[in-house]
């Protein structure tokens, strides 16, 4: 019975070609354009994750604010709020799992005949730590070569690319402001960050060390960052809180005076802008919606027009005894088919313009198994759902009038 | 006595028209024993075919009762009017109705179709029927290849396909020339000869005369009943 059905639908759609294949087209576009804006859509938000889970999890960063004597606020030319103290002591809050000075510039690099300049980060081994940062080449430096300035850098794999080629750049001495620097240890890629910086372009050195020889700061043992990865997701506003009142307390700042520091949540950052792609996806997805929508309408259109056409045709197979359901059955059959077969058409055309769009622009873009299951699940359902009032009108004639039609 | 195969009591059927309600057929009454073979004749508008359609269950009246085989169908619902116009009669209109698009086998096979038949013997009875109206070497070809006459005989086979035991026919030789008619004709013969009840509507004296039975209307009413005084040899 079905395979009869399946046969006469088939049928039916080849009578009008070309009508059939117009509308399908439409479904074709719909489900093509889900498919694409998906693609892109879940690809945007995988960077984003990508990216965060680079980045490190439950970070937060305080920073040196200006401070105010007695009614002078120094402004960012004074010397940095922060030191290094500081640091010390919010490593003995509860929640806190690592904390690490750091004291940042963008500099020259030489290596025999090679220069690059790239960001060099003053800081201690919790860093590597906080941000979750592997070393896939040599070494990491110690708290002892903080102690005691050591002339050592870790340097990223950009660095390690640039400067020394193909070279294996461990135990190799570079400058850096002129001073010599062993290479102990290349990090491991990290790819860009969400502001788009090129994230392994970076040599991490001893904080003490950048602050002596590097930076040359006047202010020694101060910083201008801190940063700080708390132990959970749920523990960083309370250690954020307890922070603000640690620094408060050790710089002495009476009720009703600022702050002298900043903190930005880095985690809260990067979810933000999570969440930013995750709503785009879904508003793109919505977008692409409408042609569905506007697919399943034509769908409707032509199924409507079939049946006042073969009005004749449906009175003969009442009249030899179609029950209402079979025609119904009928009619539905051949919009979900024709729904079906757009879906497939625009679920490969979809597909192939999303990898295009991937290899053409490099736009990371995920397929899942997923959509295609919706966009199929939305095919059978569009096709019901327009095809039924069409199908409904069928088989609700009345077989003599039907039959009488011309 | 027999049960009938179609006894109609007080049957009445008005249409709505802008003019009110038309009174096509006015309480006819008629009995229908198995192996009969009637014609319908009377003249244009008076009821024959608002009547068929009703004995057809096509339509269903406005008055009185229709047993079809011992059963009453003036109130049944219209999938057990649609069971019964696939199982029990077959119908043979004046334009024969074939759809355009099918194999003159699958024409042929479509009843089956909605009585739930599987294929190979869809195929098999629909052969088998084109073969009895002569038209087997058909089997393949789209309605449009054949002439009047042949189609009517391919509607036939389809009204023949579900072994009814009544076939209904509004003026099957209406469109056809009198020497196909005479075919369609001898067809009909053959089948009531196989003890198949037949009731056909024709306006033609001489077609009625192949009937055993001649039923007269005028103005939705019988006007006379008898049979035919020369049966054909
Ligand atoms: N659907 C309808 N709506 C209104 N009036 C109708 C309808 N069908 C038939 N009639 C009227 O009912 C009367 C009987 O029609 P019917 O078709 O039964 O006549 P008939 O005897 O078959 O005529 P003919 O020999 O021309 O086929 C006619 O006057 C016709 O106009
Ligand atoms: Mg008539």
């Amino acid at each position: 019975m079905l395979k009869a059905m399946l046969g006469e639908a088939w049928l039916a759609m080849g009578a009008n070609r070309l009508r059939t294949a117009l509308t399908m087209l439409g479904m074709v576009i719909g489900v093509g354009a889900v498919v694409i804006m998906m693609a892109i859509g879940q690809g945007a938000q995988y960077a984003v994750q990508q990216t965060i889970s680079t980045m490190g999890s439950n970070l937060f960063i305080v920073l040196s604010g200006s401070f105010t004597t007695a009614g002078v606020r120094s402004g960012s030319a004074g010397g940095p709020t922060l030191n290094v103290a500081d640091g010390e002591a919010m490593a003995e809050l509860d929640g806190v799992a690592n904390v690490a000075p750091t004291h940042q510039g963008s500099r020259q690099l030489v290596y025999g005949a090679q220069n690059w300049s790239t960001q060099v980060v003053g800081t201690t081994p919790a860093y590597l730590e906080a941000r979750a940062w592997n070393i896939v080449n040599g070494a990491g430096f110690g708290d002892s070569d903080v102690r005691s300035s050591t002339r050592v850098a870790i340097i990223g794999k950009t660095v390690a690319e640039n400067l020394f080629g193909a070279e294996d750049p461990v135990g190799k001495t570079m400058r850096i402001q002129q001073n010599p620097f062993l290479v102990i240890g290349v990090l491991g890629s990290k790819g860009q960050n969400l502001d788009g910086r090129d994230q392994d372009d970076t040599v991490i050195i001893p904080l003490t060390t950048a602050q002596r020889k590097v930076f040359g700061t006047p202010f020694l043992g101060s910083v201008r960052m801190i940063m700080v990865q708390a132990d959970s997701a749920e523990g960083m506003p309370k250690v954020m809180d307890n922070v603000t009142s640690l620094l408060r307390q050790r710089h002495r700042l009476r009720e009703g005076t600022p702050d002298d520091f900043f903190m930005r949540n880095l985690s809260a950052a990067a979810e933000s802008e999570a969440e930013t792609t995750r709503t785009m996806s879904i508003l793109l997805g919505a977008i692409a919606s409408i042609s569905l929508l506007v697919g399943g309408i034509g769908i409707m259109n032509i199924m409507l027009v079939s049946v006042t056409e073969r009005t004749r045709e449906i009175g003969i197979r009442m009249a030899i005894g179609a029950r209402q359901k079979d025609i119904l059955s009928q009619f539905l059959l051949e919009a979900v088919m024709i729904s079906f077969a757009g879906c497939l058409l625009g679920l490969l055309i979809g597909l192939a313009v999303a990898l295009g769009i991937n290899l053409f622009t490099g736009m990371v873009i995920v397929i899942s198994g997923s959509a295609a299951l919706i966009a199929f699940a939305v095919a059978a359902g569009v096709g019901i759902f327009f095809g039924w009032y069409p199908a409904q009108k069928a088989a609700q004639l009345d077989p003599i009038e039907a039959l009488r039609y011309q | 006595m027999t049960e009938s195969v179609i006894r109609v009591v007080g049957l009445g059927k008005s249409y709505a028209t802008a003019a009110g309600l038309f009174p096509a057929l006015k309480g006819v009454d008629l009995d229908i024993q198995p192996g009969e073979y009637i014609a319908i004749m009377g003249p244009s508008g008076s009821g024959k075919s608002t009547f068929m359609n009703l004995l057809g269950c096509l339509d269903t009246p406005t008055m009185g009762d229709y047993f079809l085989a011992g059963n009453n169908v003036a109130h049944m619902d219209k999938d057990a009017l649609a069971i019964l116009r696939n199982r029990t009669l077959g119908f043979v209109f004046q334009g024969f109705n074939l759809l355009p698009r099918m194999s003159l086998q699958d024409n042929v096979a479509l009843p089956l179709v909605y009585a739930g038949v599987d294929k190979e013997t869809r195929q098999a009875r629909a052969r088998e029927l084109l073969g009895k109206v002569g038209l087997g070497q058909y089997a393949e070809s789209l309605p449009s290849r054949i002439s009047g006459g042949q189609q009517q005989r391919v509607a036939i086979a389809r009204a023949l396909v579900n072994s009814p035991r009544l076939i209904l026919a509004d003026e099957p030789t209406g469109n056809l020339d009198s020497h196909t008619s005479e075919e369609i004709m001898r067809l009909f013969g053959e089948l009531n000869a196989e003890g198949i009840t037949i009731v056909l509507v024709t306006h033609e004296p001489d077609i009625a005369a192949h009937a055993k039975r001649q039923v007269k209307f005028l103005d939705g009413q019988i006007i006379s009943d008898h049979l035919t005084e020369h049966a054909p040899a």
